[in-house]
């Protein structure tokens, strides 16, 4: 089915996503015209997949669920922002803070993601097949980034659990980011997001792996005259 | 939060267009900036008179246009609303402490020999219409749409700023050591009309062109010397040029093509110019100055 912007009003498209009828076979949906609008495709909770021909605005495809959407065009800010589970995938370049606070699901951007790509994630999938921007996975707790391309200033600032891959060159390290021993494990599940983002020129050993230092978890009495 | 838009012609294909193209960006940027909006637009470019942009506020045109007719002989008002552009050989320093001692209520909201500056408070829809943007010429231009954050919303709080000949700035953001750096402008010489940051970014700039850097230079130092939250865009006679602070909260997108180049706060304040979708679209990296023209 083809939903035109033009035509029709956003909340009226996102509203027919959202509400999908369970017993409803096609799920296949085509938005044109989005014309950088904001919050298309925001808060859908079923499975179906969603095309959208062209530019969006600001957090497209925020909070998704199951659904899978992909952006024949650039994103801007927070694309997949809070995103659960799904799939989120941009053709073109994505604005500062991919992903931002991501519990769940695949964000694929096949151009560059600015500043604050996953900030703050807890669990999702970044895949970036160029270059991220600045303070990259700042505070970033469980899931995993992988960038193709380089990696901006201060990445993984005051980061946790999360797994950072970079193929790239990386400006600077932020507060408590350091570069970890790649086992198998982590071989296995970099080569499994590659395959899963259709990357078949990047191998994983070629990667580098990022992790928390852990040395901002608990505090130390030695510090106590810094407060 | 507020909306800037820009656009430069790199061919003369669109320059009777140019008024069509900036309105539609302004109208669209409506939700970033409904308490004032206003524009520049840099057109026929004559070295032998200068342009001077007035907002005659509540004074009555014909009224203004019979007195500074007996003081002044040589010159021409084109009305637009509230705004008069003055073309006169009379040059500015003179001109201005003129319309200052003369008329206390009449604003100058900018001078030189292209450019045309017009602002108002109220919705950009408004505002554009008010002014009839659509009809405009010219090779390029600046607008701007305010939500106010630190200074009231008046016509001398609006952008753009102009603070020297031919030249305007407009700013989404805020600037923390304005105060400072304003008193360090006056110091130089610099006059200010408002209490608003902005004003002192243009100053700051102004001031610097005055000293012979060039606009690129001028935004380079700017970094250092303005601390806060912007993102700008600095026209002059030739074009005009970006920067994004380094931290990079206050966002831009431009979009260049074959014709033109374009900038805005958001993608859909563009999304309606011709050969957009085919356009080289990116963002301004933090920190790093763009223009185009200088």
């Amino acid at each position: 089915m083809i939903l035109d912007l033009k035509k029709l009003k956003l909340r009226k498209i996102n509203q027919q996503l959202q509400s999908i009828d369970r017993k409803i076979n096609d799920r296949n949906f085509t938005i044109i015209n989005p014309e950088g609008n904001h919050a298309v495709c925001a808060g859908l909770t079923e499975e179906l997949n969603v095309n959208i021909k062209g530019h969006v605005g600001y957090y497209c495809a925020g909070m998704n669920q199951k659904a899978n959407v992909t952006i024949e065009g650039n994103v801007g800010t927070g694309v997949a922002e809070n995103m659960m589970s799904g799939k989120v995938h941009v053709k073109g370049n994505a604005s500062q803070s991919a992903g931002a606070t991501a519990h769940g699901g695949l964000l694929v951007i096949d151009g560059d993601a600015s500043s604050r790509c996953g900030i703050s994630m807890k669990g999702a999938d970044i895949v970036v097949k160029g270059s991220v921007g600045h303070m990259s996975g700042f505070m970033s707790q469980a899931g995993n980034l992988v960038v193709c391309g380089d990696a901006g200033e201060a990445l993984g600032d005051s980061l946790y659990e999360t797994n950072i891959y970079i193929k790239g060159k990386v400006k600077s390290l932020g507060a408590d980011c350091v570069e970890k021993k790649m086992d198998k494990k982590h071989l296995k599940k970099l080569n499994s997001l590659l395959k899963e983002a259709n990357i078949k020129i990047h191998k994983a050993e070629s990667f580098k792996r990022y992790g928390s230092a852990k040395k901002l978890y608990n505090f130390k009495i030695d510090n106590i005259s810094n407060y | 939060m507020c909306g800037i838009v820009g656009i430069y012609l790199k061919t003369k294909k669109f320059e009777k267009n140019l008024g069509k193209m900036l309105s539609g960006m302004l109208n669209n940027m409506e939700s970033r900036g409904p308490d004032s909006a206003g524009f520049a637009i840099y057109k026929n470019s004559n070295q032998k008179e200068y342009k001077y942009s007035l907002c005659i506020n509540n004074l009555d045109f014909n009224k203004f246009k019979k007195d500074i007719s007996k003081k002044i002989r040589n010159l021409k008002l084109n009305q637009y609303s509230d705004h008069i552009i003055v073309k006169t050989p009379e040059k500015p320093k003179q001109f201005i402490k003129f319309i200052n001692k003369e008329f206390p209520e009449v604003s100058i909201v900018g001078y030189g020999h292209s450019i045309e500056i017009f602002k108002q408070v109220g919705n950009p829809k408004d505002v554009v219409k008010k002014f009839n943007l659509e009809s405009f010429s010219g090779t390029h231009g600046i607008g701007h749409t305010r939500m106010a954050t630190e200074s009231a919303i008046t016509t001398d709080g609006s952008h753009p700023y102009s603070t020297g000949e031919d030249e305007c700035l407009v700013h989404n953001g805020s600037l923390s050591n304005h105060n400072n750096l304003r008193r360090e402008l006056k110091k130089k010489g610099n006059t200010f009309t408002s209490e608003n940051d902005t004003e002192v970014a243009a100053g700051y700039v102004s001031n610097s062109l005055s000293n012979n850097n060039s606009l690129k230079s001028t935004l380079v130092s700017g970094l250092k010397d303005l601390d806060g939250f912007y993102t700008f865009i600095a026209g002059t006679r030739k074009g005009f040029a970006v920067v994004r602070d380094e931290i990079a909260c206050k966002p831009a997108v431009i979009a260049e093509t074959k014709n033109y180049v374009a900038i805005a706060s958001e993608f859909q304040a563009m999304a309606h110019l011709p050969d957009v979708n085919d356009a080289k679209i990116f963002e301004p990296e933090p920190g790093v100055v763009y223009s185009w023209g200088n």
